[in-house]
């Protein structure tokens, strides 16, 4: 202790405020202790705007605790400012932790955050009342964001709300010196939430006997619905094929991999190759799926992901998973989102019941209410860096801070993946998970999720800003619910742009950006996707793109790889030689009816999409001829890439993606023991892109035919698929260093930015920045929110969420 | 297509030019016929023109589509067509026997429907100034006392019936103007469906809505009700009738059945109490044989139109604008 005290002359008392994200994580308990331990007086209170401590004491103990406060703020906050206002002194010795008080200004909810150390030991630990308690949570982990109903945050205005503490809690909760001091959430096992086990024409279990039934079901092969922290779970055993076909059959799945949640960082190391990197992600607090890449491991059969080279794995993020693996059984579950498909995660008990009844066969859930879902995120590491796939789950509702303020407006984003954003000053709120807007119940998910939004951030929004793409439904949403607000259209590239400028807060002058993904409104009409843009908030210039080509059929082209590769071909006049793959995956007949529609340009659509091209070349190559869900063709053609730059004696020849399905541990037995994580493509290689680059194919975005003729030359040659499919990464990465160098002795501009769903590709993304990095130029990627259209609002938000002539703007209606 | 396509460009064309410069109720009805009263007697009154290329096809042509397209539009008002007027334009340089061709179907379509073609008129323009031959026909016909078909009677818990397959006739006229084939030969369905809907009526006279899903096909004429009437309408996916040529050629070009143009189709709103009595009759008439219910009204979502998926997820069907352009990023 600090006697300062001692000298009454010096004394001194100032209001600290402290903003940011400071409630709900422990602050005030924070703010008590380190008031004591430098021998301050004084009181604290959370208001709307922050966390207010008036303290006295010591002039340098009083400048000590505005440092503190910053500097040992507890795991979970989030200071963004620290402000002092001199007061008079007013003696005492005391100090006290006063009641919320609402006001004027505003607080950011916390995410949720997964089960903290302290809590995990005493939930092991038999001696301990919450001894294996499901619902064990304290100010520094548990639920935040999907239980809160309104502000302030206090138990009240959550689903913990009709929980009332018992004494022993109530004791805890009301103790400045506890860990659970005001921690909403808290409850134990004779005043809390509890488990129930629901099987059809049984009788309800409960509790350790709820946790019984679900765990020998799960061994049994069964499919369980499991309620989380954000919505409901299906949930089987990974290893089991069978369980995991009829998972994959019920829920109309395609191909598309399942994410799994594995028992503890052993058992994630043992199914894929785990960097340091990775491993900070998996274990960190915002707990997120993270891509790796699998390695053989009979923990996951081959329907879990098949032909995919990597492997969405997370670990338990609440007590009740940990209790699904406490037990001899399963050590890897397959964990996705319980939901029909196309539809929303379900977050409602009694909606389970009946809409994921044709999923599962039993259910494990609670009385905890969700009140909004929140899907699990999805990051993956590129060059040693964090690249969100899916920002939901651990992030959201935390904000972006913005380069330069926008008024208070509403971005309703794209349409698959659709995320929104609320924005205000100099904040944007980019919401959780919604999911693809085609659907009813995902269109009724927004609405609920969106006025939740505005009710945590108190953001009325002034206008509303969407997608150029007249049949978008969000765009039909905002439309609908205008109510005499302005609707601003954005290009979808020029969104996809300003969100990466965004999320780096930049300010500066226009950039060159490279924003490749499968399909964008143009602002001519076609379908853009592989562009160049130069280009600020405010406007655009399109430097160039990729060369037009048709799109034959619209999503059947698509859905479809081996016609965009013909479609190519066609455009580039290279004929359609019967040796190819992409010509051999198709009928006489598909390739008779194709011609015509080519010839005739029948619905067809002109492109310049780098996903399609990505397509084009994965058929070539013989690897992905049919998609079965989004970017399959590209991720399959990326594993193929990865596992080419290896040392040659690890290396495998990758059959066509349909062989794999049968085959698959194929691609699995790649990254075992080799050091190349998904952390970094190049690691352990030493080659930098500048010695690589001379490798890959040489064409301009004004002609990719002249990549098309050398693809196929090389197939034809039979050349292995994966050094082809080395070649074109490379050489797209080049062309992109070529074209900024190019731009920068035109245009004198230095920095360029990446996005688009295409730099979901890990080894085109490192490649690229790497490559542009030797060139001296500064790089701005993904690092917090999704390149994809999970992306868009935020971009969206930062263009005409400025713009303050917004009639002279592209205002759709 | 753009603003001819008969999905939300031309729905706002009408809407915001042509309804307020002509303003009147009969228009703001957004009817296919007005119904009027005149000299005491209710008749129904409407005109259409046709552009269609090519101009004969599998199961018809334009002169039949002429004939059939106003003859229809006096159907879906419940009214008996009886006298037709009939334009022509026509491109300098076109083939005589072309136009003869075309007005021997006219002929013959008038006498199929039972309507009589009572005055006409003719009009040549330069060449490269028109599609061949344009065909404007307008027609007047009598609507039975206690008939009232409007969009805007559709009810939550009504039925939705459609008289046959769906999306026939706009593929039939697709595989011959692009010259592709996809399998069987597909016909068009065109047809006067004035018989139909008059074996209808005389099974259940409070027919609440009529409609023949023309351009823009099923989901342009189910959106307008579900707007004009401000209820659900929601469809089962495995209840609609879409022949496997159709889907085939459907799911080759990235369409959707439900946008995809017919003629010689109906859609009647029922209630359902009705609905049984109204399907028989349709049944038992030869160009409502494959009548099936395919959806109902609903209090839910009002003003959109929705399907049920086979995998229970509902899916919203708007309206078509402009091309089917693709929304996969
Ligand atoms: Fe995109
Ligand atoms: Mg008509
Ligand atoms: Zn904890
Ligand atoms: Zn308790």
């Amino acid at each position: 202790m600090v006697g300062a005290t001692a000298v009454p002359v010096s004394r001194v008392r100032a209001r600290i405020t402290v903003s940011g994200v400071v409630q709900g994580v422990g602050f005030r308990p924070f703010v008590y202790a380190l008031a004591r331990e430098l021998g301050l007086s004084g009181q604290v209170c959370n208001d709307a705007s922050g966390v207010i401590a008036e303290v006295e004491g010591a002039a340098d103990a009083v400048t000590a605790f505005g440092v503190r406060v910053r500097t040992d703020a507890p795991p979970l906050a989030v200071v963004e400012s620290v402000e002092r206002e001199e007061l008079p002194a007013r003696g005492g010795t005391a100090f006290v932790i006063r009641d919320s008080t609402a006001g004027a200004g505003r607080t950011l909810v916390s995410p949720d955050v997964a089960i903290c150390n302290d809590c995990l030991a005493e939930f092991g630990d038999p001696a301990d009342r919450r001894y294996r308690h499901p619902f064990i949570t304290c100010t520094n982990c548990g639920p935040r964001f999907t239980i809160i109903t309104g502000l302030p945050y206090d138990r009240p205005a959550t689903t913990m709300a009709g929980f009332p503490l018992c004494d022993e809690c109530s004791a805890e909760y009301s103790d400045p010196g506890d860990r659970r001091f005001h921690a909403q959430p808290i409850a134990c096992p004779s005043c809390g939430p509890r488990l129930r086990f629901v099987q059809p024409g049984a009788v309800s279990a409960y509790d350790e006997d709820a946790l019984a039934a679900a765990h020998q079901l799960l061994v049994a092969g069964a499919i369980l619905a499991v309620k989380g922290l954000g919505g409901y779970h299906l949930v089987c055993d990974a290893s089991d094929q069978d369980a995991v076909a009829t998972l994959r059959k019920r829920k109309d799945r395609g191909d598309k991999p399942f994410a799994v949640m594995a028992a503890d960082l052993a058992t994630a190391r043992c199914i894929a190759s785990v960097s340091p990197a990775e491993e900070a992600l998996l274990t960190g607090h915002q707990r997120p799926i993270v891509l790796l890449r699998r390695t053989a491991c009979s923990a996951v059969c081959s329907m879990v992901a098949p032909g995919n080279p990597d492997l969405g794995v997370m670990l338990p993020y609440t007590p009740l998973h940990r209790l699904l693996f406490d037990q001899p059984g399963p050590s890897v579950l397959v964990m996705t989102s319980g939901n029909v498909s196309g539809e929303p995660i379900v977050v409602d008990d009694a909606e389970a019941l009946v809409r994921l009844a044709p999923l599962a066969d039993a259910w494990l859930s609670h009385d905890r209410a969700i009140h909004v879902p929140c899907d699990d995120s999805v990051v993956r590491v590129v060059d040693g860096a964090e690249l969100p796939i899916r920002r939901s789950r651990g992030y959201a509702p935390y904000p972006i801070n913005l380069a330069t303020p926008v008024r208070p407006a509403l971005a309703v984003g794209g349409d698959l993946k659709n995320t929104f954003c609320l924005g205000d000053g100099r904040y944007a709120w980019l919401s959780a998970h919604v999911g693809d807007m085609d659907d009813l119940a995902t269109q009724d998910a927004f609405a609920k999720a969106e006025e939740h939004l505005e009710q945590l951030t108190g953001v009325r929004p002034e206008v509303l800003i969407v997608d150029k793409h007249p049949s978008y439904r969000s765009r039909q949403w905002a439309l609908t619910h205008a109510a005499g607000r302005p609707v601003i259209g954005v290009q979808h590239h020029h969104a996809h742009l300003a969100s990466v400028l965004a999320e780096h807060s930049y300010a500066g002058p226009p950039v060159i950006g490279f924003t490749f993904d499968g399909t964008g409104y143009g602002d001519d009409g076609a379908v853009w996707g592989g562009e160049v843009l130069l280009a600020d908030y405010n406007t655009f210039e399109r430097y160039t793109h990729l060369a037009y080509v048709p799109l034959p059929g619209g999503d059947a082209g698509v859905n479809n790889p081996c016609r965009m590769a013909l479609s190519h071909l066609h455009a580039a006049g290279i004929p359609w030689d019967p040796h190819l793959p992409s010509v051999q995956a198709c009928s006489a007949e598909e390739l008779a009816l194709l011609k015509t529609q080519l010839n005739r340009n029948l619905a067809c659509t002109p492109t310049s999409s780098m996903g399609r091209l990505f397509d084009a070349v994965s058929s070539l190559t013989n690897t992905c001829h049919r998609s079965t869900y989004e970017a399959q063709a590209a991720m399959e053609l990326e594993g193929l890439a990865t596992a080419a730059l290896r040392p040659r004696g690890a290396r495998r020849h990758l059959g066509p993606a349909q062989t794999s399905r049968t085959d698959a541990p194929a691609l699995a037995t790649d990254g075992a023991g080799s050091g190349f994580g998904a952390a970094s493509a190049f690691a352990g290689s030493d080659a930098g892109f500048g010695e690589l680059s001379g490798r890959g194919y040489r064409f301009e975005f004004e002609e990719p035919g002249v990549l098309l003729q050398a693809v196929v030359q090389d197939v034809l040659d039979g050349v292995d698929a994966a050094e082809i499919s080395l070649k074109f990464h490379l050489g797209l990465a080049d062309l992109a260093v070529r074209t900024a160098v190019r731009v920068r002795d035109e245009r004198g501009i230095s920095t360029v930015a990446l996005s688009g769903g295409v730099f979901v590709n890990g080894l085109l993304l490192e490649a690229t920045c790497k490559g542009l990095a030797e060139e001296g130029f500064e790089v701005l990627r993904h690092r917090r929110v999704p390149p994809t259209d999970a992306g868009i609002a935020l971009g969206q938000l930062a263009v005409a969420g400025r713009m303050t002539e917004w009639k002279e703007q592209g205002i759709c209606v | 297509m753009g603003h001819g396509g008969g999905g939300q460009m031309s729905g706002e064309l009408i809407e915001h030019l042509f309804v307020p410069a002509f303003s009147n109720p009969l228009l703001a009805g957004l009817t296919d016929s007005a119904v009027v009263t005149l000299g005491g007697a209710r008749i129904a009154f409407s005109t259409d023109s046709f552009v269609v290329q090519p101009l004969f096809f599998p199961g018809g042509g334009i002169g039949d589509l002429a004939v059939n397209g106003t003859v229809n539009d006096l159907a879906m008002s419940g009214a008996q067509p009886a006298y037709l007027s009939c334009g022509f334009i026509l491109e300098e340089g076109v083939a005589l026997e072309t136009v003869g061709r075309i007005a021997e179907d006219l002929g013959a379509a008038a006498e199929r429907a039972g309507v009589t073609i009572a005055t006409g008129d003719t009009k040549v323009v330069d060449s490269g100034h028109g599609d061949g031959v344009y065909i404007n026909t307008a027609g007047i016909g009598l609507v039975r006392e206690g008939v009232d078909i409007r969009p805007q009677r559709a009810a939550v818990g009504d039925v939705v019936i459609v008289s046959g397959a769906i999306g026939v006739h706009g593929i039939a006229i697709m595989s011959v103007r692009e010259g592709i084939s996809f399998g069987t030969e597909v016909v068009s369905d065109c047809a006067p469906l004035n018989g139909l809907v008059g074996a209808m009526l005389d099974a259940v006279l409070d027919i609440h809505v009529l409609r023949d899903p023309t351009r823009g096909g099923v989901a342009t004429s189910l959106n307008e009700i579900a707007k004009a009437a401000g209820v659900g309408i929601e469809l089962v996916e495995s209840d609609l009738p879409i022949p496997e040529t159709v889907a085939n050629a459907c799911s080759f070009l990235g369409l959707d059945p439900l946008y995809v143009a017919n003629e010689g189709k109906l859609l009647a709103i029922v209630a359902p109490s009705d609905a049984d009595a109204v399907l028989a009759a349709m049944r038992a008439h030869p160009l409502g044989a494959d009548a099936t219910v395919i959806g109902t009204c609903v209090a839910t979502h009002p003003g959109m139109v929705t399907t049920h998926t086979t995998f229970g997820a509902t899916r919203v069907v708007d309206t078509p604008i402009g091309e089917q352009l693709p929304r996969i990023c």
